[in-house]
């Protein structure tokens, strides 16, 4: 068991990016599969999701719906599978 | 990375509604990813004039934008959707070209803003065929010429795939423009293609125009016009 922390990635060129974090698609102790979608985010134009970077369960959101997060602030702790 | 194609898919959906071209969307979404796992990533460009016309709520957008009664959008003809694309509220209608790149961002160098930047200069590059100045601002993100926004941008992204993108008005009622506050924006307006230039104009060369910058911007070498979701295209057609 390794726990892996998800951050959000990089939007562009601008490193002191923000967005919203619009809605979970994944709950905490739900399983997820490498790849699949864990949480929705909003910036002003674009709509994106965070891939699940490994194959696991979600310990413990970090942050809440309608949070406003920076470029590399931990969204969510993983529990991978190995 | 996966290896990003070369030749950007294009469909020419024609006049088709709303609902119709986001499912085409959503299929050839999986198309991307299905196809970049396989080692040969498909991309595509759908190209529609939403009719009958739609107002859309993005998911920044607030429903108080939308000034219109639903029994006057009814009366008008006019229907109302959210979308899952960011930004706030739009319309769309004959006339107004709307392109939908559904392409792979990862393979594209996984940059959300270089994307928005570069679906603006493919319009900017367009109005500069017409012998039109379009600008940027700073603060909202469209394509404007003066204080009139010509070229409204939302888009959406799953996995690194794009859908949604960019609404381009050629010869749009823009009275229509009047049943919302245009990106949630109070103080500018709207404007055409036709009405800057004072004469009619064709919306085949505008869309092919716009094909083409488009490929260029998003660095492929090049479009076909596909056969790809034809069929299925027809049938929703005659729903």
């Amino acid at each position: 068991m390794a726990e892996i922390e998800v951050r959000l990635p990089s939007l562009g060129e601008d490193a002191g990016d923000t967005a919203e974090v619009s809605f979970w698609q994944v709950e905490e102790g739900e399983s997820v599969a490498a790849g699949d979608s864990i949480v929705q985010m909003l910036t002003d134009k674009a709509t994106f999701d965070v891939p699940c970077p490994a194959a696991g369960h979600l310990k413990e959101h970090k942050v809440a719906e309608g949070d406003r997060v920076k470029v590399g602030d931990v969204l969510c702790v993983l529990e991978t599978a190995d | 990375m996966p290896p990003a194609s070369n030749i950007l898919n294009l469909i020419r959906l024609g006049r088709m509604n709303y609902a119709a071209a986001l499912a085409l969307q959503l299929r050839a979404v999986e198309r991307v990813k299905v196809s970049r796992e396989a080692g040969a990533t498909e991309e595509f460009l759908f190209l529609v004039e939403h009719d009958p016309p739609v107002i859309t709520v993005g998911r920044g957008g607030e429903r108080e934008n939308v000034l219109a009664s639903a029994e006057q959008l009814a009366a008008l003809g006019v229907e109302l959707h959210e979308a899952s694309r960011g930004g706030d509220v739009t319309y769309h209608g004959p006339g107004q070209i709307v392109a939908y790149p559904v392409i792979d961002l990862a393979a594209r160098g996984r940059d959300i803003h270089g994307y928005l930047r570069n679906l603006e200069e493919a319009v900017i590059r367009v109005l500069a065929e017409y012998g039109l100045a379009g600008e940027r601002d700073a603060k909202y993100t469209g394509v404007w010429v003066g204080r009139e926004k010509i070229c409204a941008i939302g888009v959406a992204i799953t996995r690194w795939v794009t859908y949604h993108g960019l609404a381009l008005n050629v010869s749009t009622a823009l009275d229509h423009f009047d049943l919302i506050v245009p990106c949630g924006i109070r103080e500018r307006g709207v404007t055409s293609l036709e009405k800057l230039l004072g004469r009619p104009v064709d919306m085949d060369e505008v869309e092919m125009a716009l094909a083409a910058e488009l490929a260029k911007v998003l660095k492929f070498a090049g479009t076909a016009e596909a056969d790809e979701f034809k069929i299925k295209n027809e049938k929703l057609k005659k729903k």
